[in-house]
């Protein structure tokens, strides 16, 4: 039966577009302008869900995205290429081609098999899941049937990654809510000269104004053509974080606002009564039905019976009457009231009124899926009558009252309290810069609501400077909207509290009963407020079953923490379009052409090595490494931590942070760098060179650059020194050139005199290499004769080119990390945190000789003057296997086993083409250091490899490479 | 449906006592008091009433039981660490885990799920490798396995994590587990409740009484308390209790936070844990995703949430499952982490006679918690530290004997 009404003023939907949609594989028709629900309703299908764990079945009741009983599958289709879960039929707008099914059921929604479930109620209590099922051998059978039933909506793997836009957003004041409170507010800050932004998660502005009559709404008019204000509509604010800091998410994306100040005029969220079957299809909040009328032109019902406990349920009642609804009777759950005219009013529409009664409990209609009656007894506070009246209706409207929508004002820090007249927690004390008005401060009644509004606003552009701020008096409610204790007893249960999650009274009472006697404690044992909708129509209910159980005051039970998101946030819609920087080196170009295989070094790329046709890794690897030894190799090191400091403490900060002396270095020398913690332990390398006596250049690690310039600023900012660093990493490009004809090979590009006399071993000369203007340095960390060539970035690839060019005639050849971390180990030289590991020391690392106690002072001495005098807990020492090995060779991180106990750890280890046989270093305890020990290691399927000791460096140990003429 | 269920129906009033015994007032001593109700603090009074006869205990809570960290962590449990002293604790907790649903007679929802810590560098291909001799070297079930193995597992997974961190194989630990966390908390605080021991929530700690470097009682919120013995377990206020005892040590607090999505029919059995990406994801029992990252950068003590979270984990979520874009986050929140330099607990006797420590807790308390209570039981107990606790005590910083347990830690740091 169709339920759509005569075309009103002011609604929402576009009549003269039709919108096509199937849902549970039926196809139906709404209008552009409506939400899922509203056009499923329209048609006349009220069961659009099942509930979580009963499966009974669910229909409209908030509307308004307070509850989440109606949960939707959009399948993929012609318009959707994928499927979307857990598409809130209330709030969602309709779209052409949507092809809905209702979640959480087995067969279908008409015949859900788990309906079943709620016919076994009885056995499965608050908590029943921590009662059973837990024996170790059968518990994992149960899970997997628990699994099967858990969950809502299936995600669709065939979803792409969905890359939205991010924005950053700024006003004066930020006004949360496009009620007539928040409007009034937007419009008061915006006279006064503030900008101004609204937002609404509503489709349209006006707040409540769109659907109780009588309230007046030219102030959306004013505030739509306000040339300060800029009003945002379906769009949330999700949280609020420090400073005013408000994500507001819409369908596309998410802005990030940073507010001067924020007016939360948020609203309320209207409870649910309870009494048993409230759940049935026909039963809604006021709110509800006249959303439904107002804003969609959807009849509710024909036969209507309004449980009230306020005004706005008389003047919801009235509204109905005047819509064509036949209104059975109004109950009042009070037993005195205000009500005066709207009662007479009421009456007068021949509407009978029950005071001090309650609906004790709906019935369903034959065919179950809906309301039919409600019985009708007396109730005074809690105390049930017996039944005197059964009310055959197909819809219950309830407006018993409020809870505030305050999420995001206590993510601010607001202090509230439980005001007893109002029966609300109000704002008392409220953070700097932060604002409330309407029905979030208790405000409702809709004069007062404005008159806040424009107080609130004129506060909060007062707070960002402009204007004198609100004169206003808001005069008190006359009485409460919120009823003090909504809730009717059944001995049968089913009167639900948490929709989300079938939680009826008796479960509250039994947690209770169990120990569970804390809001928080309450909330995780029965889960109350933990399902989708995050207790928006739960916790106050929950709160004052609690309270009364406890002999206490809502106050003292206080509320539960409210945590980010005010309604859940797409992961598309937080990660944005998803930075994962990279850095290239200037030379990246060049490497790529020459086949280099990439590999990630922190944030750097870096060529691993180079590919050549037909030729296998390892042999590319080695063949380069070969091309060092024997010729001459390219290797760009641009992404090394590149740092200068400059001033006339320059010397004696690096005194501090390093190990070794430096105040000493001549000009135009350099010299290897170890940096310790401050426990002793070794985190980083490079080396100092000096340019001049109060200006140093030094390198880092690649992976320690970033951490390392960051501690060295912290370092050189509390100790107020005289001397400023510079990170030099990106702005200069760098390439190691090595190899026994490495010399000729430069020699061709520049002045430098490159003789072993006039620029020896570790030292530093600036001059021009091929043109650029170029710092070198003489380094041997692969064990050749090389030089270190740093150059302004720009000028990389030139210099990369004119080396490859110069080189063509030596064969030289472009080498990649592996063949760099091959040579290296052929020489010995450690790879700080590969041959170290977090508790690593420089004597255990072989590195006493750089450690100079006799300095004053520098970060980490004490502790490693502690240290000296206890025995060493390893030591890190070069090993080889047989020459004749064959078969699988240990990996890196294999470890040492002496007599079944664990003795050690290599940290490198190859196949070394110089010397044709395996190496590496081992970190292994000091009784195994000696040279000759023989090491015991284990590969990872148990197989022992032997290993000896050797004296490192593997290659060149008396270093000849660096001598001229040797 | 198992038969325990059937008295809930056939009894008329619901039959169940309470949990934990509400006392109107605190006795005027005890044999050891314990400060903090969190699944740490009522493990160690459990088996302290349990193995030790020690009952007349009280455990002091200044909010509510499992109310911090407990109630706060992403549930994973594992024993895959890189010392021995690590693994051989976490070992034989994870033990312990194994039994505690059938201990307490109450449904931990204690789920093996299999626990793969992901690498994208050949540098965590290498750890991964160390963590598995280290860790098969002592009997526990670890592997490194290859892209193909974790796509078998997991055969929604983008192996590429979107071509930027190419995942190239995995530490996998079988017996990784997860559980749910606030019953562990109820389990342990029932049981020690049953035992005679008293849970005092709403019981602050304003100031402890040591005189002559002994421990003399305890002044609350709601009066003083003679005892002799303190066990304190409060995770990130630990330094707090610290300044009242006078000793020094050097945690730091750091906020750590988590988040779920809303519920979705499960997909994912088993726990992901990035260290490249910095996140970890696992299922829970109601669908929902659970989803960590690693530490706030930056010392605080509070438990406020930050919208950069959300937003940094979002994207790494999406390089690596990219069909969850339209999947959307319920709620996030955070914890205090009490980290140490060298990434493993401090436990035992301090310098205060009487006054024993477990904290240092950082981002991995909730899966020690059986064997902490188990051992910190024992060392207050015997006045002497227990064999599993000795490589955790607070004078190895002192001594320069750390536990370097950083390359285990769940993700970066």
């Amino acid at each position: 039966m169709m339920s759509r009404m005569h075309q009103k003023n002011g609604e929402w939907i576009d009549r003269s577009k039709a919108v096509s949609f199937s849902f549970e594989g039926k196809t139906y028709s709404g209008f552009a302008g409506d939400t899922i629900s509203s056009a499923i309703y329209a048609s006349g299908q009220r069961v659009m869900a099942r509930s979580f764990k009963y499966h009974r079945p669910r229909s409209i009741m908030s509307l308004a995205n307070h509850d989440a009983n109606l949960i939707m599958q959009n399948g993929a289709g012609a318009r959707f290429p994928y499927a979307t879960p857990n598409v809130r039929a209330d709030v969602t707008p309709l779209a052409e081609g949507m092809a809905l099914t209702a979640v959480n059921t087995f067969g279908g929604l008409a015949d859900d098999k788990a309906s079943v479930l709620g016919k076994f109620a009885r056995f499965l209590p608050v908590g029943f899941y921590y009662k059973a099922f837990h024996s170790k051998r059968l518990f994992p059978l149960w899970e997997r049937m628990f699994r099967k039933l858990t969950g809502l909506g299936k995600v669709d793997f065939a979803t792409p990654h969905i890359r939205t836009p991010k924005q950053y957003d700024f006003c004066d004041v930020l006004v949360i809510g496009a009620g007539a409170s928040g409007l009034s507010a937007a419009l008061a800050a915006a006279d006064q000269g503030a900008e101004v932004v609204v937002v609404d998660e509503n489709a349209r502005a006006g707040g409540s104004m769109s659907y109780q009559p009588g309230t007046e709404d030219s102030i959306l008019a004013k505030a739509v053509s306000h040339p300060r204000i800029r009003i945002l509509t379906g769009t949330y604010a999700a949280g609020y974080y420090a400073d005013h800091w408000v994500p507001l998410v819409d369908s596309e994306k998410m802005s990030k606002m940073r507010a001067k100040a924020v007016v939360f005029a948020s609203g309320a969220f209207e409870q649910p009564a309870v009494f048993r079957n409230n759940d049935l299809p026909g039963i809604m909040l006021a709110g509800a039905a006249q959303r439904l009328i107002h804003r969609y032109g959807v009849k509710p019902m024909t036969r209507a019976v309004v449980l009230a406990a306020n005004a706005d349920g008389y003047r919801a009642a009235i509204d109905l009457a005047e819509q064509g609804v036949t209104v059975a009777a109004l109950v009042d759950l009070r037993s005195s009231h205000q009500a005066g005219e709207l009662e007479v009013a009421v009456k007068a529409k021949g509407i009978q009124v029950f005071s001090s009664a309650c609906i004790y409990e709906a019935v369903p209609a034959a065919d179950g899926q809906s309301v039919g009656s409600v019985r009708i007894a007396a109730f005074d506070d809690g105390v049930v009558g017996a039944v005197s009246k059964e009310l055959e209706c197909d819809g219950v409207v309830v407006s018993i009252g409020y809870a505030p929508a305050a999420n995001l004002l206590y993510q601010a820090g607001t202090r509230m309290r439980f005001d007893k007249g109002l029966q609300q927690f109000v704002p008392e004390v409220l953070p700097y810069g932060v604002f409330a008005c309407g029905r979030v401060n208790g405000v409702h009644t809709f004069a007062s609501r404005l008159l806040d509004g424009q107080r609130a606003g004129a506060a909060a552009a007062s707070h960002v400077g402009f204007g004198d701020g609100p004169n206003a008096v808001i005069p008190a409610e006359a009485e409460s909207p919120s009823h003090v204790w909504p809730i009717v007893d059944h001995p049968d249960g089913k009167n639900f509290i948490d929709f989300d999650e079938d939680l009826q009274f008796k479960d509250f009472r039994n947690a209770v009963q169990e120990g569970f006697d804390n809001i928080e404690l309450l909330k995780r044992y029965s889960t109350n407020g933990m399902g989708p909708s995050q207790g928006k129509h739960s916790n106050m209910n929950g709160l004052r079953i609690l309270a009364r159980l406890t002999g206490k005051e809502p106050q003292q039970v206080g509320t539960t923490t409210a945590r980010p998101f005010y309604h859940p946030v797409p992961m598309s819609h937080l990660a944005g379009r998803g930075f994962s920087p990279e850095r290239i080196t200037p030379i990246h170009g060049r490497h790529e052409k020459l086949g280099a295989v990439w590999m990630s070094a922190g944030v750097w790329q870096r060529p691993e090595y180079y590919a050549q046709p037909g030729v296998e890794r390892i042999d590319s690897i080695r063949g380069e490494a070969m091309a060092v030894r024997s010729g001459v190799g390219i290797i760009d090191v641009g992404t090394l931590g590149k740092l200068e400091v400059i001033g006339p403490d320059a010397a004696e900060f690096l005194e501090r942070v390093y190990i070794s002396k430096y105040a000493g270095l001549k000009v135009g020398m350099t010299r290897y760098a170890v940096m310790c913690d401050e426990s002793g332990v070794v985190i980083d390398d490079g080396v100092v060179a000096r340019l001049a006596d109060d200006h140093f250049y030094f390198t880092t690690t690649t992976s320690g650059a970033a951490t390392i310039y960051r501690e060295l600023s912290r370092l050189n900012t509390m100790w107020k020194l005289d001397c400023g660093i510079v990170n030099h990493t990106g702005s200069f490009a760098a390439v190691n050139v090595a190899g026994p004809k490495a010399r000729a090979v430069l020699a061709t590009l520049t002045d430098v005199d490159l003789s072993g006399s006039a620029f020896p071993y570790l030292g530093l000369r600036e001059g021009v290499v091929a043109g650029i203007p170029a710092r070198l340095m003489r380094v041997g960390f692969v064990g050749e004769w090389g030089y270190e060539i740093h150059v302004p970035a720009n000028f990389g690839g030139a210099l990369w080119d004119a080396l490859m060019d110069a080189g063509k005639s030596e064969g030289i050849r472009p080498f990649g990390v592996e063949a760099q971390r091959l040579l290296r180990l052929e020489k010995g030289h450690i790879i700080i945190s590969q041959d170290t590991d977090g508790l690593t020391t420089p004597s255990e690392a072989g590195l006493d000789w750089a450690v100079k106690l006799d300095k004053l002072f520098f970060v980490g001495k004490r502790s490693l003057q502690i240290i000296a005098k206890k025995p060493l807990r390893q030591k890190l020492v070069g090993f080889m296997l047989d020459k004749d090995f064959t078969g699988a060779a240990p990996k890196e991180c294999h470890l040492v086993i002496q007599n079944g106990k664990l003795a050690g750890r290599i940290t490198s280890i190859a196949w070394s083409p110089s010397l044709q046989r395996h190496i590496g270093l081992v970190l292994v305890s000091p009784e195994l250091s000696a040279v000759g020990t023989t090491l015991h290691i284990r590969l990872s399927g148990g197989d022992m490899v032997a290993a000896k000791v050797v004296p490192t460096p593997f290659y060149d140990p008396e270093n000849l490479k660096q001598k001229e003429g040797a | 449906m198992p038969w325990r269920l059937l008295r809930f129906a056939l009894s008329k009033e619901h039959p169940e006592p309470r949990m934990f015994t509400a006392h109107e007032k605190l006795k005027p001593s005890y044999d050891a008091v314990i400060i903090g109700a969190g699944g740490h603090g009522l493990a160690s009074a459990y088996y302290l009433a349990r193995d030790h006869g020690i009952k007349n205990v009280a455990v002091l809570e200044k909010g509510y039981i499992g109310g911090g960290n407990t109630g706060r962590n992403t549930t994973i449990i594992r024993s895959n660490y890189l010392t021995p002293e690590g693994v051989q604790f976490y070992d034989e907790s994870l033990r312990l885990w194994q039994d505690l649903s059938q201990d307490f007679d109450l449904n931990l929802f204690y789920s093996t799920r299999g626990h793969f810590t992901l690498a994208h560098t050949d540098s965590a291909i290498r750890t991964s490798r160390w963590r598995a001799e280290v860790n098969k070297h002592f009997g526990i079930a670890s592997e490194v396995v290859g892209p193909d193995f974790i796509k078998k597992a997991v055969p929604q997974i983008d192996i590429s994590c979107g071509g930027h961190a190419p995942i190239m194989g995995a530490l996998y630990h079988a017996p990784g587990s997860v559980a749910r966390h606030d019953a562990v908390a109820w389990g342990y605080g029932r049981g020690a409740d049953q035992r005679g021991v008293e849970i005092h929530q709403q019981t602050e700690v304003l100031s402890i009484d040591v005189q002559g470097g002994k421990i003399k009682g305890v002044k609350t919120s709601r009066g003083y308390i003679a005892t002799e013995k303190v066990l304190c377990a409060v995770a990130g206020s630990t330094p707090r209790i610290l300044k009242m005892v006078e000793i020094d040590s050097p945690l730091y607090i750091h906020p750590l936070q988590a988040m779920v999505s809303e519920p979705v029919k499960p997909w994912l059995d088993p726990i992901l844990v990035s260290g490249s990406l910095h996140i970890y994801i696992s299922q829970s029992a109601r669908g929902e995703l659970v989803m960590g990252a690693s530490l706030d950068p930056y010392e605080v003590q509070s438990t406020r949430s930050t919208l950069d979270f959300p937003e940094g984990l979002s994207a790494h979520m999406l390089d690596m499952f990219p069909f969850l874009s339209n999947v959307k986050v319920m709620r996030q929140w955070a914890g205090m982490a009490d980290m140490t330099p060298d990434f493993a607990p401090i436990m035992g006797k301090t310098p205060v006679e009487g006054f024993y420590l477990d904290s240092g807790w950082g981002t991995w308390g909730f899966k020690a918690t059986p064997v902490c209570g188990k051992t910190m039981s024992y060392t207050l107990a015997n006045d002497t530290n227990h064999p599993l606790i000795t490589g955790f005590t607070l004078d190895r910083f002192r001594n320069y004997a750390l536990t370097g347990e950083k390359g285990a830690a769940s993700v970066g740091h």
